[in-house]
């Protein structure tokens, strides 16, 4: 017997789930992963069991399995042999106490206020110690020089050189996933648009995805459209942003100001959409609530186009002057086989040439009548990861323009029916950062008792601390905003 | 050379010229506007509030933990709330931030915030604020950094946020304020030179919003110092942060 295969956005039934002892799932998970598979979720759930999924990206499908836990203190670590793991399995001990045996670094990853071993807690978190005359050790953070959120960073210095830099966050939790399995419908989808308020769209498509499928509910192609074109600008206006801020951070003011000015016309936007800058309020399970009429979709498609046109010129000139390349070209490189072994996604993956993106791997919504070109670049440097930004943005503004220009015809929203008790459903949805993962468990009654959300910063923080070896400790700032990951995401 | 010359002419003066004076696109969700006294037996748009902001008795609506998402006006059977786009909404104190009849857009345009003799001679000319994020989901900490941007400009009227407390004024809270977070949260503000002020901007930060009910959080920060200015919003408009220090300072 092996896993249940379903697709994305699918429900299975829990008596339907495959259920194996640990050690055969262990084995398993490992031996599929060495076939290309990836880890998305490993979390523990009702009825005392682990349940596991994995990503099938060539073959468009999702893995399921579970396995009882029957009370034990310990199972053998799958990082070992399988380093994409790591996090998971911190993130299980944290929340449930079962030790992976084996675990090379098995610290806190944020803290919960319910965790079952309180003397794991900030004040102890173990960082690694370089040892050696000269080296020295540079803390930052939690609170940080600029407006961004909180989180403590570690690095180990020789002189200028960064040997290992180490991230320690979970100050930003808020108990996120608790809420989620406490409070009714009504709550949840607010809830899943502040997990993190820079990705409203990706998160709010990936709960109401696990709902729909929860439910039985289908979406109108029109909500579909809509859905879509506010994802698309808000990967466009995420990605101009970041540019403007990789900009400041090489003292490329000019770039700073324009990209940074553009950025306002796409949020702006969005708020023509949904009465919000960030795109807040629009979804809800069962479709959107706010329709587009002609003349707004004339306007979008203006507002885009112009701000495309100032963003083509500025990303242009940027990259060809040679004071930027100096400092983004070679700078913060993470390699392909490190991206895949580490299970680093979304655009740092796509700029290393590993080419995953949820959006044509695992199509939902708009993307199935929709096909998407992953954009990948091969440098894996900051150039690439700010390169593959502007690509991105084109291809944003190209379909949203395309999305306006072609409306379905159709109703917005329908009522969702009651949610199938006993049941397990997955969504993935391509936020601007890489997939996002959200998996509902449901009750004898219908109502949802686990929620388990998977940011892609949960992944690639560490990919992060990897591209920062050997680098100057001056280059962090630009290294880090070209990744941009999200610590709420993180910390939930 | 020419190529940037040609893309600053390009771009022209992207600043807002009278943030004072700017409105805010119609489908902007700003204040609400509470359109009764007292609701009719039939409303029930309250039970759709996802953060309980809306009272029946009397009629009215809290801004400090209204995420204004517009779920209680598809709810009205006759139009008792609706949200208009203006701004202005940030306030000195938490009983204005609850919107009634009569208080609402007249209301906060006289009273919202009482400039401070005390705060307009220390600060009036010079305010720098450091901000720390408790728990925020980073939709307040992006709009507070896009008060900077060339579209805002606040730091034509002498406010910016700085990089250390020991420079600055004042601290901007956004977030529930998490358990995790509270301890270095307490730090910052204690590094801040006295005098200084305390600005909560955002419903989390203001009420813990739709954090409110979790074990997560420890907002004692709260109960032990006095808040000067409440921003609401989900997130925050960067024209209401503006608008709202501007009158706190007096300028």
């Amino acid at each position: 017997m092996g896993f249940k295969v379903i697709k994305n956005n699918r429900t299975v039934k829990l008596k339907d789930m495959a259920e194996m002892p640990l050690d055969t799932l262990r084995h398993r998970i490992i031996s599929s992963c060495l076939k290309g598979r990836r880890l998305i979720g490993f979390f523990a759930g009702p009825h005392e069991k682990l349940y596991v999924m994995l990503a099938d990206d060539a073959g468009s499908t999702i893995l399921t399995a579970c396995a009882p836990l029957n009370s034990i203190k310990h199972y053998r670590s799958l990082t070992p042999d399988l380093p994409q793991a790591h996090m998971f399995e911190r993130e299980f001990y944290e929340e449930t106490g079962i030790e992976p045996i084996g675990h090379p670094w098995l610290k806190g990853v944020r803290f919960p206020e319910d965790r079952p071993d309180l003397n794991s807690t900030m004040e102890s978190y173990k960082f690694f110690k370089m040892e050696g005359e000269e080296v020295h050790e540079v803390a930052v953070g939690p609170v940080h020089a600029g407006i961004i959120e909180p989180g403590h960073f570690r690095f180990m210095c020789h002189g200028e050189r960064v040997y290992h830099l180490e991230i320690q966050l979970g100050y930003q939790h808020r108990g996120v996933e608790g809420l989620f399995a406490k409070h009714g419908n009504k709550l949840m989808p607010h809830l899943a648009e502040s997990i993190t308020g820079d990705t409203v769209i990706g998160h709010a498509q990936a709960y109401c995805g696990v709902i729909e499928a929860l439910s039985g509910t289908l979406v109108t192609r029109r909500a579909h459209a809509i859905r879509g074109a506010a994802l698309e600008l808000e990967r466009a206006a995420m990605h101009t942003g970041d540019l403007s801020a990789i900009c400041g951070d090489v003292a490329y003011l000019i770039g700073n100001s324009v990209f940074g000015a553009n950025r306002t016309t796409i949020i702006n936007t969005s708020m023509l959409l949904t009465g919000s800058r960030f795109g807040r309020g629009l979804l809800k399970p069962g479709g959107v609530v706010s329709d587009i009429n002609a003349e707004t979709a004339a306007k979008v498609k203006k507002n885009i186009s112009a701000a495309y046109e100032n963003i083509r010129i500025m990303a242009h000139e940027m990259f060809s002057a040679s004071s930027v390349l100096s400092r983004i070209q070679q700078t913060g490189v993470l390699q392909k086989q490190t991206v895949m072994e580490a299970g680093v996604i979304g655009f740092a993956a796509r700029a290393s040439g590993v080419a995953l993106d949820s959006r044509a791997d695992h199509p939902y919504g708009i993307y199935n009548y929709m096909p998407i070109h992953k954009h990948t670049m091969d440098s894996g440097d900051v150039f690439a990861r700010s390169y593959l930004r502007f690509l991105e943005i084109q291809q944003s503004v190209e379909l949203v323009k395309e999305l306006m220009d072609n409306l379905p015809p159709g109703a917005i929203w329908k009522e969702p029916a009651a949610l199938e008790p006993d049941s397990f459903s997955v969504s993935m949805a391509e936020g601007w950062r890489g997939a996002i993962v959200h998996a509902a468990i449901t009750d004898k009654k219908g109502s949802i008792c686990r929620y388990k959300i998977k940011d892609p910063s949960f992944n690639n923080w560490y990919g992060l601390a990897l591209s920062l070896r050997n680098e100057g400790i001056s280059d962090f700032p630009v290294i880090n905003k070209s990744f941009n990951l999200s610590y709420c995401g993180n910390d939930l | 050379m020419f190529d940037i010359l040609r893309i600053r002419l390009r771009q022209g003066y992207q600043a807002i010229p009278d943030v004072k004076k700017a409105q805010i696109i119609t489908q902007f969700r700003g204040l609400p506007e509470v359109s009764v006294e007292q609701v009719n037996a039939d409303f029930t748009a309250d039970t759709v509030c996802p953060v309980n902001a809306i009272s029946k008795a009397p009629f009215s609506l809290d801004m400090g933990k209204c995420v204004f998402c517009g779920d209680c006006v598809r709810a009205c059977k006759n139009n008792e709330i609706k949200f208009t786009n203006y701004h202005k909404t940030a306030v000195d104190s938490p009983e204005k931030l609850v919107v009634t009849k009569n208080k609402g857009k007249q209301f906060l345009e006289k009273e919202a915030i009482k400039s401070r003799a005390d705060i307009k001679k220390i600060f009036g000319r010079s305010l720098k604020l450091r901000q720390v994020s408790a728990g925020g989901c980073n939709g307040c900490e992006l709009e507070l950094a896009a008060c900077g941007n060339v579209n805002f400009d606040m730091g034509r009227f002498g406010i910016d946020f700085a990089a250390s407390p020991r420079h600055a004024d004042g601290i901007v809270i956004t977030g529930p304020i998490t358990q995790n977070m509270a301890p270095a949260l307490l730090d910052t503000y204690d590094a801040i030179p006295d005098p200084k002020i305390i600005i909560l901007a955002g419903s989390c930060a203001i009420s813990g919003g739709v954090f409110a009910d979790s074990n997560a959080l420890n907002r004692e920060f709260l109960n032990n110092h006095k808040v000067d200015l409440y921003v609401p919003g989900c997130p925050i408009h960067p024209l209401t942060f503006i608008n709202g220090v501007l009158s706190l300072i007096g300028v």
